[in-house]
């Protein structure tokens, strides 16, 4: 009954684990980036949410907000700036210089706007974890003995959906089409009219907004956000996108229900102390004996959506 | 000399070793991004001796240092055939397994980590220091070196060159984790203290980003990236709060939190990371830039000639 208990639990969890892990599957299963603002974007949609349900719009624009508005205007702000970070990396990024290292060059420059991001927030906001006033905090129902968060269950839901829908629109619409032979090749895609540098911020923006989505569903279940939170949720995610296989939409879920599941196991049978260890340990358990992941094409680091 | 400026230059050579230590994969063409966790191993290891068995320095530094070389042979053997991101993703993953188990165990004391009885100053760490520079040039100029170069330049061809690609990546991390893990060792022995929260990913980010910033093509890029990123910083000291006031004050943020003068320059260097990888993705020291300054007139004579 109590492992029974853990598993819902842990499956709660992956729900940010899953919307976050499919934001990096889609940079790396498109452009083969991988994209370390993502744990910042998802940190900074957060902030911004809350500072505009406790404070308002800066320059005394509006007073303190539901948390609705507040945070769709978190998550549209995520997808402004990853698609600025686009135009101010990525796009200068093509392999032009005769150097093996090139493909780690935005990497580097991700990294670089990952410490930007981090410690502007910390400027302006400050270290401490605050508060967002989440309305549905302590809603919940038993089947047979076990609790189930009403709203955890629902942002599963909602993280599920997001996801199908992205499935869908991938292989369904125009730009995912576009998307999907930017991923097969970039070069070629271009020979057959795809304007790469019209799809290519879609793609950031699209992961923008799965960051916010995810900072949204944090904020409102955990009643919490911290700008340290980016360090461990988003850290967690790219594990939950490898254990899945890189450039897998189905395996990013599956990836990231597993962290879930693991860490809620590791705190009944370990403590809180080794969820660090044991979810990336069993990452590199699984790299060492099936390095594409559970999921993963043969193709490493270039799959196919 | 000043115990502050003592203290600097021990932190900086630890530093430098530690970036020499993570150049050697990357001049063969795979970045590690778990830096922080061969450092902790070394650390660790050295801490966990001296603290329980009272084990002299001279053996606590080679036993680290050989830490770091089998943890770089057993992460790098089983994942030299897997390529790019993977194989940094299994860098971050090591990090993360060493700081969490370091985290979880009891024996290593958990999150309140060890105290060193036996203390190590510049006059030990300087030696070092040149030392391991001094190898890494000389690796560079071997034949060894060269084959790590034509890794990182292309492994198909390497390969076909009878350059046997594995082989040299698992040398490169393991030199490179016995380099860093020598780092952590004296680092355990300087500081008198290992925590495991001072190994988290980020330190590895930092590390690294000093290497690519400092350039990969010769050995001289991560001395001058260390130098630069380490020592700039502390230089602009008394400049920076006053920067930052005015920045501040303009931009109506606030200020007289005591982080945010540390914040102000990670931002810095972050916005000069970017602005590298926009303008200059190949470092600031190149082969071209030491040869113009090796022959100051040479290439002006040649352009006479020509």
């Amino acid at each position: 009954m109590l492992l029974l208990q853990q598993a819902i639990n842990g499956v709660m969890l992956g729900a940010v684990y899953v919307t976050m892990a499919v934001a990096f599957t889609l940079t790396i299963g498109v452009l083969n980036f991988l994209n370390f603002t993502i744990p910042a974007l998802f940190m900074v949609s957060g902030m911004i949410g809350w500072s505009a349900a406790t404070n308002g719009l800066p320059f005394g624009l509006s007073g303190p907000m539901h948390w609705a508005p507040a945070l769709l205007i978190g998550m549209i702000s995520a997808a402004l700036m990853s698609m600025l970070i686009e135009r101010l990396s990525y796009r200068y990024l093509k392999a032009r210089h005769g150097d093996a290292t090139e493909h780690a060059i935005p990497l580097v420059s991700s990294l670089g706007f990952l410490l930007i991001i981090e410690n502007l927030v910390r400027v302006r906001f400050g270290t401490d974890m605050r508060g967002f006033a989440s309305p549905f905090q302590g809603l919940s129902f038993s089947v047979g003995g076990i609790l189930v968060s009403i709203p955890q269950l629902a942002s599963l839901a909602l993280s599920l959906v997001t996801v199908l829908l992205l499935s869908w629109l991938l292989r369904a619409s125009k730009v995912g089409r576009a998307i999907r032979a930017i991923a097969e090749n970039p070069d070629a895609a271009a020979i057959v009219g795809v304007d790469v540098r019209r799809i290519v911020p879609v793609v950031f923006a699209a992961t923008g907004l799965l960051c916010g989505l995810a900072a949204s569903i944090y904020a409102l279940n955990y009643g919490e956000v911290s700008p340290a939170m980016g360090d461990d949720i988003g850290t967690k995610a790219i594990a939950g996108m490898v254990l899945g296989g890189l450039g897998s939409i189905w395996g990013a879920i599956a990836g990231g229900l597993l962290v879930g599941l693991t860490e809620a196991f590791s705190i009944q049978v370990f403590g809180s102390d080794a969820i660090q260890a044991s979810v990336w340990g069993l990452l590199l358990i699984v790299m060492i004996l099936r390095p594409q992941g559970l999921f993963g094409h043969n193709a490493i680091g270039k799959g196919k959506l | 000399m000043s115990g502050y400026l003592n203290g600097l230059l021990s932190l900086l050579c630890i530093d430098v070793m530690f970036a020499y230590g993570v150049f050697l994969p990357v001049m063969a063409g795979q970045l590690n991004l778990g830096g922080a966790g061969f450092q902790a191993l070394g650390g660790y290891v050295a801490a966990y001796l001296a603290a329980n068995y009272g084990t002299p320095i001279w053996m606590t530094l080679p036993l680290g240092s050989l830490a770091g070389a089998l943890a770089g042979v057993l992460i790098s053997l089983p994942l030299a055939r897997v390529r790019g991101v993977y194989l940094v993703l299994a860098t971050i993953a090591f990090g993360q397994v060493v700081t969490g188990l370091i985290l979880a165990s009891p024996t290593l004391g958990g999150a309140q980590g060890i105290p060193v009885p036996s203390f190590v100053g510049l006059p030990v760490i300087l030696p070092f220091t040149i030392i391991v520079i001094l190898a890494c040039f000389y690796l560079c100029a071997t034949r060894l070196g060269l084959a790590m170069r034509a890794v990182h330049d292309d492994e198909a061809v390497a390969d076909l060159m009878g350059v046997s690609a594995r082989a040299i990546q698992v040398i490169s991390y393991a030199v490179g984790g016995a380099i860093v893990g020598l780092s952590g060792a004296l680092y355990a022995h300087q500081f008198g203290f290992v925590e495991a929260q001072d190994f988290d990913e980020t330190l590895s980010v930092y590390v690294l980003l000093y290497v690519l910033l400092g350039g990969v093509q010769t050995a001289w890029g991560p001395l001058v990236g260390t130098a630069c990123f380490v020592l700039i910083p502390e230089a602009l000291r008394n400049l920076l709060p006053k920067l930052s006031a005015l920045i501040a004050q303009t931009l109506h943020l606030p200020i007289g939190d005591a982080k945010i003068d540390d914040s102000w320059r990670l931002v810095l260097l972050g916005a000069f990371t970017v602005a590298m990888m926009i303008w200059r993705p190949q470092g600031i020291v190149t082969r071209t830039l030491i040869e113009r300054l090796a022959h100051p007139f040479g290439a002006a004579r040649q352009r006479r000639a020509a």
